[in-house]
């Protein structure tokens, strides 16, 4: 029992991103609305991103900006382990436009469909699409 | 100039997809003719770099000078040369084909459509070249996203159906962005040829060993494999038809090739077919999917419906010969995606020719058509023929390598479900062609005396600028098919590593 806490104590980000891939699982299976399932959607995304983050950091360490570069240069190399890895920051950069853009776009089908049926809600679509 | 090819293939559409948009504020003429000329320019590229690398071997190219575990490389082989050429060839074809069909259906918006179709064929060129796999990942959603917009573009149900297909396609590519985290995580990588360097060392990991289930469940919803192909259908077939015949061809085949070269070239064969033995499940998963796609074809009336569920029914075939895990059978399936990307191309455009003179996409409305319109019903025949698996069209072939490698891997049930659904598929093609060779025209009428009150005349074929490009994509699934055995031995074999027997 102990050993599974401290397991869980010392993974918690992992957790935390399982945690929101479920919320934003549930939110697109469970909810009728399209924009709470776009939400949902975009949950999921960033539960990823999430985790990317989570992986890059290290305890105890610094961004990977070497202090005063200019006066120490060439005195000391900079050492990896003191740092942060920033690729997969930058990375998520990329991942983030992705998912704004993705975002975007489901808003923007959602206004067409908006305009289209008058409403949101999934059931009263099926409804309307049903209608002769 | 030539050492570039891999990079001018994408560049050329890219540049030219925001000119497309310029120029079209300026003129809405000058979009059509600036898209063609960049898929024309990335088509002839395309088929250099395939010859350059029949010559030559695999052309390596490094963005900005970066050499690969920092930078992004593409690495252009036998079996992505071939893709591209496809992947450009059909995008080509398909936009000179559909000109008259856009300019009704899209007058308004003649600029952004070209934008949004180039950038669409520009994700999914890119999608084959590159040699990293989160880059991939970018391009994924690029490809995708270009596509939720073009799907959505249509009236009707279009907009539901594509917003749908996005939440199954973010799903999906979300989960294969996860799958490559956790390599990223072990391995410290994201170039495909150094992961498949550092992959054997990890073979007992859980780490490695998630990743590739989430990697594949990601590339299996994105690429319609049965169980996870429910946004598929709604999506083809409520779309415009310009739009289905660009991306039914196209999307599900480059996912395909996604996952062989995910398998291939980054898990390595040894890893996906030897250490995780998913091989044998994952034939079955197939032949569920050919034999559901096929009698799902069946119950619909609906033309553009029913071929939609042929695709998850070849899609199936694709996936089913590839884990098969034999040479005969790896080699069907690459050949597969080209002859499949051909031949529904062939028979989307066909429907919208059908579909754009009879206002009607139900088979039941589609008597006397051979008298109407002899043409494009003559085209429709021969890629009915070529999906059926008739010689001498490229259907039979890639259906012979098929079964001949899932004898070879011992799987009975794959090749009666290969069988099953060739005999499903006569079935639905005699069944349009009996309608439409044998019903007279005027019954419809007389049966139906509130229908649409159309005009009975002798001929009255799709315009000339669809039919060229009907016919001569005819023309090639006889010579994919007559030259099927040099494709294979000149291109597809060398493609596949040596390991695999």
């Amino acid at each position: 029992m102990e050993s599974l806490l401290s397991n869980f104590l010392a993974k918690y980000n992992y957790w935390v991103y399982i945690g929101l891939v479920m919320i934003g699982m549930y939110a697109m299976i469970a909810k009728r609305n399209l924009v709470k399932k776009i939400i949902g959607m975009n949950i999921v995304q960033t539960a990823v991103i999430l985790f990317y983050v989570s992986i890059g950091a290290k305890q105890g360490k610094t961004i990977p900006i070497i202090a005063h570069g200019h006066e120490e240069a060439g005195h000391h190399a900079a050492q990896a382990m003191d740092y942060i890895s920033p690729l997969p920051h930058v990375l998520m950069l990329t991942a983030i436009v992705v998912s704004v853009a993705t975002l975007g776009v489901a808003l923007a089908l959602a206004i067409k469909i908006y305009r289209q049926y008058g409403t949101l809600e999934e059931d009263e679509i099926a409804l309307r699409i049903n209608e002769p | 100039m030539s050492a570039h090819y891999p990079e001018l293939v994408i560049v050329i559409p890219l540049v030219a997809a925001f000119l497309v948009l310029i120029a079209a504020l300026v003129d809405k003429r000058f979009a059509f003719p600036l898209a063609a000329l960049a898929l024309l320019g990335s088509t002839l590229t395309a088929i250099t770099l395939l010859i350059k690398v029949m010559q030559v071997g695999v052309v390596e190219y490094y963005l900005a000078g970066w050499p690969p575990p920092v930078g992004i490389a593409y690495r252009v082989d036998h079996l992505n040369s071939l893709v591209l050429v496809v992947v450009s060839a059909v995008a080509f074809i398909n936009l000179l084909g559909t000109r008259s069909l856009v300019a009704e259906a899209f007058s308004d918006r003649i600029g952004p459509f070209y934008t949004l179709y180039i950038l669409l064929v520009t994700g999914l060129l890119k999608i084959v070249v590159t040699g990293d796999a989160f880059n991939l990942y970018v391009l994924v959603e690029i490809a995708a996203l270009t596509g939720y917009a073009l799907l959505g573009m249509g009236e009707g149900r279009a907009p539901l159906s594509s917003l749908n297909y996005l939440f199954i396609g973010t799903v999906g590519a979300s989960l294969y962005l996860l799958g490559v985290g956790y390599l990223y995580l072990v391995t410290g990588t994201l170039n495909m040829a150094d992961l498949a360097v550092r992959v054997p060392e990890l073979y007992n990991s859980r780490v490695v060993v998630s990743a590739f289930v989430i990697c594949l469940a990601g590339l299996c919803i994105k690429m319609g494999f049965f169980p996870l192909h429910a946004w598929l259908p709604n999506a083809y077939s409520h779309a415009p038809d310009p739009v289905s015949s660009l991306v039914a061809p196209l999307v599900t085949k480059v996912m395909i090739y996604v996952m062989v070269r995910v398998m291939l070239f980054v898990f390595t064969p040894a890893f996906a077919f030897d250490v995780m033995r998913i091989g044998e499940p994952m034939v079955w998963l197939a032949i569920v999917a050919i034999v559901s796609g096929s009698f799902l074809a069946l119950s619909t009336r609906r033309l553009k419906r029913m071929l939609t569920y042929i695709i998850v029914a070849e899609v199936g075939y694709m996936v089913g010969g590839f884990w098969l895990g034999n040479r005969l059978g790896i080699s069907g399936a690459i050949l597969h995606i080209i002859n499949d990307a051909a031949m529904t191309l062939c028979v989307f455009l066909a429907a919208a020719a059908l579909i754009a003179r009879t206002g009607s996409d139900a088979i039941d409305d589609m008597q006397g058509l051979f008298k109407k319109m002899p043409v494009t019903m003559a085209v429709f025949v021969i890629a009915g023929l070529s999906i059926i698996g008739v010689p001498p069209t490229c259907g039979f072939f890639s259906k012979w390598y098929l079964i001949s490698g899932a004898i070879a891997a011992g799987q009975y049930g794959f090749m009666a479900a290969l069988l099953l659904s060739s005999l499903i598929n006569l079935v639905l093609f005699f069944r349009i062609f009996e309608i439409a060779y044998f019903e007279p025209f005027e019954d419809h009428h007389a049966e139906h005396p509130t229908g649409h009150g159309r005009v009975l005349s002798a001929v009255q074929e799709a315009p000339l600028e669809l039919l060229v490009p009907l016919v001569a994509t005819a023309a090639l699934l006889f010579a994919l098919g007559i030259y099927a055995g040099d494709i294979v031995s000149l291109i597809i074999d060398k493609a596949i590593p040596v390991g695999i027997v």
